[in-house]
């Protein structure tokens, strides 16, 4: 049995899916007449129940106070389980993580599915379940959705979309025009875990790893990393598709200042690394949903790296480089040789290499 | 894991390098041959490290590079008209042909599907009896037992519906062309480590003695290129001219007997084009008769005319080491990776990705500040 099978009976362990009478989702099942409310009435609304999605009304009101973050993203990932998570908890992340990103403590989520006609109940009902798990970790309500199938080949199984709000928090000033010369960086975990996870179970290029996906929600060290430091947490973003790299290049370009890195000093797991080099990928590149970048004042720097390894989510922290003001616009690599080259923007999407 | 580690160690670089230093006494031009090398050479930073009396140039060892123009349009029109399933290695997707690349293709709705080996190919026929399956069956020496064995298998198997559309090219062959031009300054070679782990050594012994050439079989790490880059200038300064074995943890001097055996059950010697550079005699394999039914070329009979070359890429004088990708008014001007007007460009074996991607910035850069 796979890793993935296994952490998908566990959860089916924990939470089964009701009996029904339909194994599949069919058409129906979008058209917002009896079938539609019959999937959800078979669990949906059980499984995320909260106060405002109880009222079972075409929108939620939702109590605000303060400057709100507001985000969404859609998530198309494919296969929709996957060595370390699943679809529906990583659409709860990344949400969750793009309000973090904001200095925003995440409090509602909007959920929409579209769904591929003929997905298995099973692969929905897990898909829920992980969706569930996920918001309660983070401590976020799901208080509004909706559900759409479409024909087969239409779609690829499932497709989530979630809009998230959440309350910035009163110490937060995190805005590009913060970054400033002499600032240091920090990732706050091993790199392209994600990616490799999902290309080590991708069809053709299968291979054995224990390679798990990152995918987690990260707002509880910001938050507290915010209350402690402050104004002293200048940019947070995390390195989703095109990985690092990408999101180095958009600092270096929106804040008109160079990036220092240094090779030796990327935390990158041996068997992600011995991935990369096998299929020819570039780390740097690779995914990541269980990470961010925090760009901090030098002064605090050594403060804010050791405070934030003492959470779970963070323990892992390190340091990898310096915005100066040398070449600006550009991220710059230091390699363990002592050789130096420009790391560049992504063009498209990172292809295996041949031999 | 150790590989990633021990030969990137910069405390046994700066050693190979001073090493370099104190023996080299004039100017020396070496040819690494494979892709990867140069890439490994640039992405390191080693070039800016060595000697300038050392003067790497790059060659033709990049397998998508040197895939002919009309076989990438073969495959579109297969993927496209004849609606095939078209399995290809992820590096060849993006290289332009004369309409599109495959990516685009794909885009467009063809079923291209990458895959890291030619066994998954052997595997989607099987599990698709009523569709035709293609491989692009495209590489070196390295590729070549693998995508032999697919065939091997599809004929076990009995399959119909399964071929492979090969291009596979050959190092010595494409070492003499480059030789014989007139152009040529190359003094040594480091010769392909992953290509002689399957093919071995001997058949370098006759090129370096009649180019009285050092040629250094080399692997691709940081440690193993700056070892045979000594190897080849210890030579050069002796005026020797001998084939050394840098890459010996992998590179027997007879190579890998049965994946050669694997090779020459379904291939044999041809003429082959090489894009940019030109018809090589006896530089390629082509699918012997018995296996005839496996090969994509007799099974479709497809016929698409030449298409002419976009004439301002000089990707064939780069490729045989007589110029280099900054030596091209439209490097990184009219040409870059996302508007390639070659596969040297876009191939993550290319030199002029590898000098776009990691080095002539930095240089620009140094020369601003």
């Amino acid at each position: 049995m796979t890793k993935v099978t296994q952490a998908r009976r566990r959860m089916q362990l924990q939470c089964p899916m009701p009996k029904l009478d339909f194994e599949v989702i069919t058409l129906g099942h979008g058209s917002g007449g009896r079938l539609t409310n019959r999937l959800l009435d078979s669990g949906v609304f059980e499984l995320l129940k909260n106060d405002w999605l109880d009222q079972r009304h075409d929108g939620a009101i939702l109590p605000l106070e303060g400057p709100t973050a507001f985000t969404t993203d859609s998530f198309v990932i494919s296969p929709i389980f996957f060595p370390g998570g699943n679809i529906g908890a990583l659409a709860v992340h990344g949400t969750v993580n793009d309000l973090a990103m904001c200095g925003a403590s995440p409090q509602f989520l909007s959920l929409s599915f579209i769904i591929e006609e003929g997905l298995a109940m099973q692969d929905f009902w897990d898909v829920l379940v992980g969706i569930r798990q996920a918001a309660n970790a983070a401590g976020v309500h799901i208080v509004t959705g909706d559900t759409k199938v479409v024909e087969r080949g239409k779609g690829d199984k499932i497709f989530i979309n979630t809009t998230g709000l959440g309350a910035v928090h009163p110490s937060a000033s995190i805005a590009t025009d913060r970054v400033r010369q002499g600032d240091k960086i920090i990732v706050s975990g091993p790199l392209a875990a994600h990616g490799m996870a999902i290309m080590s179970v991708r069809e053709g290029l299968e291979f054995e790893t224990t390679i798990e996906s990152d995918s987690k929600a990260l707002h509880r060290p910001i938050l507290a990393a915010l209350e402690r430091f402050g104004h002293g947490i200048h940019l947070l973003k995390d390195p989703t598709r095109g990985g690092l790299a990408t999101v180095l290049n958009e600092i270096a370009r929106d804040s008109q200042l160079g990036i220092q890195i240094g090779q030796d000093q990327l935390p990158i797991d041996h068997q992600v690394a011995g991935a990369c080099e096998l299929l020819g990928l570039d780390p740097l590149y690779v995914a990541n949903e269980g990470v961010f970048v925090a760009i901090v004042d030098n002064e605090m720097a050594d403060d804010i790296l050791a405070f934030l390894r003492t959470f779970s989510e963070s323990e892992r922290a390190t340091l990898i480089g310096t915005i100066v003001e040398d070449h600006p616009k550009k991220v710059v690599m230091t390699s363990g040789m002592g050789g130096r080259r420009v790391v560049n923007m992504l063009v498209g999407e990172q292809l295996p290499r041949i031999c | 894991m150790k590989y990633l580690s021990e030969y990137r160690d910069p405390a046994i670089a700066k050693r190979y390098l001073d090493k370099i230093k104190q023996i080299v006494t004039r100017p020396w031009t070496i040819m690494e041959v494979c892709g990867g090398q140069t890439h490994s050479l640039v992405k390191n930073g080693l070039l800016n490290l060595l000697p300038a009396e050392i003067n790497m140039v790059h060659g033709p060892g990049c397998p998508v590079c040197v895939t002919p123009l009309n076989l990438i349009d073969k495959a579109i029109y297969l993927a496209e008209e004849k609606r095939v399933i078209l399995c290809s290695f992820g590096d060849m997707l993006r290289v332009p042909g004369s309409r599109k690349s495959l990516l685009e293709a794909k885009a467009g709705g063809a079923d291209i599907r990458i895959l890291y080996s030619p066994l998954e190919a052997v595997k989607i026929a099987r599990e698709n009896p009523d569709r035709q399956v293609v491989f692009f069956a495209v590489g070196f020496e390295t590729t070549a037992p693998a995508n032999a064995l697919s065939v091997v298998h599809a004929d076990r198997y009995k399959l119909d519906n399964y071929s492979i559309l090969a291009s596979h090219v050959l190092v010595p062959p494409a070492i003499d062309a480059v030789m014989n031009d007139p152009e040529t300054r190359i003094q040594g070679f480091l010769a392909a480590g992953h290509v002689c782990t399957i093919m071995g050594i001997e058949e370098y012994y006759p090129l370096a003695a009649r180019y009285r050439v050092p040629i250094v079989v080399t692997g691709f790490e940081p440690i193993d290129l700056l070892q045979g880059i000594l190897m080849t200038v210890q030579q050069l300064e002796a005026g020797t001219a001998k084939v050394e074995n840098q890459y010996a943890r992998m590179v027997r001097p007879q190579g890998n007997p049965r994946a050669i055996e694997t090779i020459l059950e379904v291939f044999e010697i041809t003429d082959r084009m090489w894009r940019g550079i030109d018809v090589i005699p006896a530089s390629g394999y082509q699918i012997r008769e018995r296996y005839a039914s496996y090969d994509a070329m007799r099974k479709f009979s497809v016929n698409i005319p030449e298409a002419p070359e976009n004439e301002s890429c000089i990707a064939g004088a780069i490729m045989k080491g007589i110029k280099k990708p900054v030596d091209c008014p439209n490097f990184g001007t009219t040409c870059k990776p996302e508007n390639p007007l070659g596969a040297p460009m876009v191939s993550s074996e290319g030199a002029c990705a590898a000098y776009y991607h990691f080095s002539g910035l930095v240089e620009q850069l140094e020369q601003i500040h």
